[in-house]
């Protein structure tokens, strides 16, 4: 195909979201969070749920993505997304809820809520970045960091008699009588991507029509925390965090 | 008219329900009310003990000092409460769980059998009815009917059908009191 | 049916006025001495009446971010518990007044510091009106002194909240929380529906519908827009310290002498005043409705000149800073207070003001 065909907007196969902000996002070059906003963007507009879906954000670097996805948001104190999830799905059973929320905010000072609100049934979709350290605060140790793995705060790695395991804390989730569907995925690859997408596409349909709580976990990557290029980092994940935290459906009624 | 009453026994004696049912009758008879309990671990078996306040006027403040009357079941509670029932006063014990006799001759004091009359009644429940009863034969600031449409008030439902039986121990009450 | 008198605890007046209302949403967690409402509340299981939402949550701090997410959607709604459940929720009510968002706390406070005692306190005074949690805030406070005024106030809280966007607490105790009196509870007005929402609070998160998107956020990282943020807050409270000041007099006309309470410990001390009165001693009452905004000027204005002013409080001497800074100092003040959970008896009280104002 000729160059001129190519930009012909009547070919183009690839585009923005339409629900993604035009606005520059504030994530390092290499960072998964950016790829899962566009995911999420996409399954909302895909799925018509544009004016139907209240989303919740987190602290952390995810603190910004009421920014950048073009529906409503409330941003949550530290941890406490899930509890606001939950009283926004029970006075507004119709709508999709969603909060989205990386390690620190989920598996460390938000673990009550997280893990009450799923076990509670409560029918919103919880999209849960895992990459490992804290990004905002500057590279700190999360309850996800792997055992050895260096941060500002286990600066010769990790120990687990100084600072205890890593937390697979999707494996508590799928335990859960009050989870539908709980999946670890990755974004990565093409091929991941469009795994991932199918997951949050699913997970938001479970919030819509009340079948309990979803969990999708993204084993992502922080290149600036991790202090490695992108595609080093990539490289770094599959072959230490797919090991502690291996792909794929950990429960699945839905 | 205005009535301040202290209540005080053991939890599970029937002291915070007594008081209930006096504050009801109260309701229904037309005349402002307080009910105030001690409340937490006390319920569970320690000392337990309400005051009632009824009166034809508004009330201010629902805790007080001095006592119109106290209803007495147990030592400790006549420990605390003697010296506060009010000169000329009224104070009604059960001797049953009494050791030390109250001595004050300022005051009205009427020992009431209430847990031998309990037990020749055959209805343990209806221990604090019959203080009640024995009460309001000694001041009679409301009404029977209204006691009875208290109990209405302050018993679920599923336990309307006990309502006679503690009717039989209010009136037992009232004939224990000459 | 409407008009009908009860007699009920003021936990459970809470609860039946919060359904009234056409409350949306109740979130709360157990704490002595407050169960009773989310207790009544679960008894009479409005979601099959109104439609209301009841929800024990796990913790005190789930409770308030409920609170939080569900303030954000414009419903009204409501979280209740005692004081160490209260210290739990700071967190969560600076981000409702950060975020602008209408909600309505009730603590019915018990004696602290730390686990402290389940019995009557007012020693919440400073958290309640002085902000609580982090931040320059304000929360409307509300202290009733009866379990008709626990009913009311569940729909003032409430309008009040709405009207200026911003949470209401009504600051309770142990005494009026657990007492029994006759209450008229209010009629019942039905919960607003999605429609009137979107009209009434277009602020709020109902879905980006004919609209660009609504986003509740209590942060902003460029200081200018933050200071500007914190600029618009402090007018809404001018506004409110200009319009909503409430507070009651008894006996005040003809007194020397003056007594400032407010909550179950306005009810002890307007015995005392009777008392006193008895005794020809003329002393009258003084007591804040609200206890922010607190009634500054009314208060100088009633009591100028006067021989002394006795702030009555279950607490060390918190209410009595602002009862001096009404005065400026001008008028003679004493305070007595009972700490721990221990409930004076009015002539305590009188006590209190022959040994400091009535020699």
């Amino acid at each position: 195909m000729e160059l001129d065909k190519i930009i012909d907007p009547a070919n183009r196969v690839y585009s923005r979201p339409r629900l993604l902000d035009e606005r520059t996002m504030h994530y390092c070059p290499g960072c998964s969070h950016g790829v899962v906003h566009k995911i999420i963007a996409e399954v909302i507009d895909e799925l018509g749920l544009e004016e139907q879906t209240i989303g919740v954000a987190p602290v952390g670097c995810g603190v910004f993505a009421y920014n950048y996805i073009d529906v409503d948001w409330v941003e949550a104190a530290h941890g406490r997304a899930p509890a606001l999830a939950t009283a926004i799905k029970r006075l507004m059973p119709e709508k999709a809820v969603f909060t989205y929320q990386g390690d620190g905010d989920l598996s460390a000072i938000g673990t009550s809520e997280a893990i009450h609100a799923a076990n509670r049934g409560e029918n919103i979709a919880i999209i849960f970045i895992n990459n490992a350290i804290y990004g905002m605060t500057g590279g700190q140790m999360a309850p996800t960091t792997l055992e050895g793995q260096k941060t500002a705060t286990t600066p010769y790695g990790r120990r687990v008699d100084l600072n205890g395991y890593p937390l697979a804390i999707s494996d508590l989730f799928a335990k859960l009588d009050g989870t539908c569907y709980v999946t670890r995925q990755a974004v990565h690859t093409q091929a991941s991507v469009r795994k991932a997408k199918a997951a949050i596409k699913l997970a938001f349909q479970n919030s819509k029509a009340n079948k309990g709580c979803s969990v999708i976990e993204i084993v992502g990557t922080c290149s600036s925390g991790w202090k490695m290029t992108p595609e080093k980092a990539n490289k770094w994940m599959e072959e230490n965090m797919f090991v502690k935290y291996p792909l794929g459906d950990l429960k699945k009624e839905c | 008219m205005k009535e301040e009453i202290i209540i005080a026994g053991f939890g599970g004696q029937g002291v915070l329900s007594m008081g209930k049912i006096l504050a009801y009758a109260g309701l229904m008879n037309d005349l402002e009310v307080s009910w105030i309990p001690s409340y937490g671990p006390e319920q569970r078996g320690g000392t337990a003990n309400v005051t009632v306040i009824i009166s034809d006027k508004a009330i201010s403040s629902p805790i007080v000092d001095l006592y119109d009357t106290a209803v007495i079941l147990n030592q400790q509670s006549l420990d605390k409460f003697e010296s506060h029932v009010k000169p000329g006063g009224l104070l009604i014990y059960d001797p049953y769980s009494i050791q030390r006799k109250p001595t004050r001759t300022d005051i009205n004091i009427v020992p009431v059998d209430a847990m031998d009359a309990t037990i020749a009644l055959g209805n343990a429940k209806g221990y604090n009815m019959i203080l009640l009863g024995a009460l309001l034969k000694l001041k009679p600031i409301v009404t029977i009917d209204n006691v009875l449409k208290g109990l209405k008030k302050a018993l679920p439902e599923r336990h309307h059908h006990l309502i006679p039986a503690n009717e039989e121990a209010i009136r037992t009450g009232m004939g224990l009191v000459k | 049916m409407n008009e009908e008198v009860r007699l009920m605890k003021g936990n459970e007046a809470i609860a039946h006025a919060a359904i009234r209302y056409g409350c949306d949403g109740y979130f709360g967690y157990p704490i002595t001495p407050q169960s009773e409402v989310l207790e009544t509340l679960e008894a009479e299981m409005p979601w099959e009446t109104t439609g209301m939402v009841v929800l024990q949550a796990e913790s005190e701090v789930a409770s308030i971010n409920m609170v939080y997410g569900g303030a954000a959607t414009g419903k009204a709604v409501m979280t209740s518990s005692s004081s160490p459940g209260i210290s739990l929720m700071q967190e969560g009510i600076s981000y409702l007044a950060a975020s602008e968002l209408p909600a309505l706390i009730v603590n019915v406070q018990r004696g602290g510091p730390g686990l402290g005692t389940i019995h009557p306190g007012q020693s919440d005074y400073f958290q309640s009106t002085k902000g609580g949690g982090h931040g320059d805030y304000h929360l409307i406070v509300l202290a009733p002194s009866s379990v008709q005024e626990m009913a009311d106030f569940v729909a003032l809280g409430f309008d009040l909240a709405f009207k200026y966007r911003t949470p209401s607490l009504i600051l309770s105790d142990g005494v009026i929380g657990q007492m029994m009196e006759k209450v008229v509870l209010p009629p019942f007005r039905p919960r607003r529906t999605e429609e009137e929402i979107r009209q009434q609070c277009p602020w709020a998160l109902t879905g980006k519908k004919g609209r660009g998107r609504n986003v509740v956020t209590s942060l902003e990282l460029d200081s200018a827009i933050m200071e500007k943020n914190n600029e618009r807050f402090q007018r809404t409270y001018r506004e409110i310290e200009k319009n909503e000041v409430r507070y009651e007099t008894h006996h005040t006309d003809d007194a020397e002498y003056f007594i400032v309470a407010f909550g179950s410990m306005a009810r002890i001390c307007l015995k005392a005043v009777e008392e006193a009165r008895a005794e020809g001693i003329r002393v009258g009452l003084i007591r804040p409705i609200t206890l922010w905004p607190f009634p500054y000027d009314e208060i100088l204005r009633i009591t100028e000149g006067s021989k002394g002013i006795l702030v009555a409080e279950l607490n060390a001497g918190q209410m009595i800073e602002d009862v001096r800074l009404a005065v400026h100092d001008q008028v003679p003040t004493a305070h007595f207070g009972r700490m721990g959970g221990i409930v004076p008896n009015p002539l305590e009280v009188l006590e209190a003001l022959k040994t400091n104002f009535v020699k």
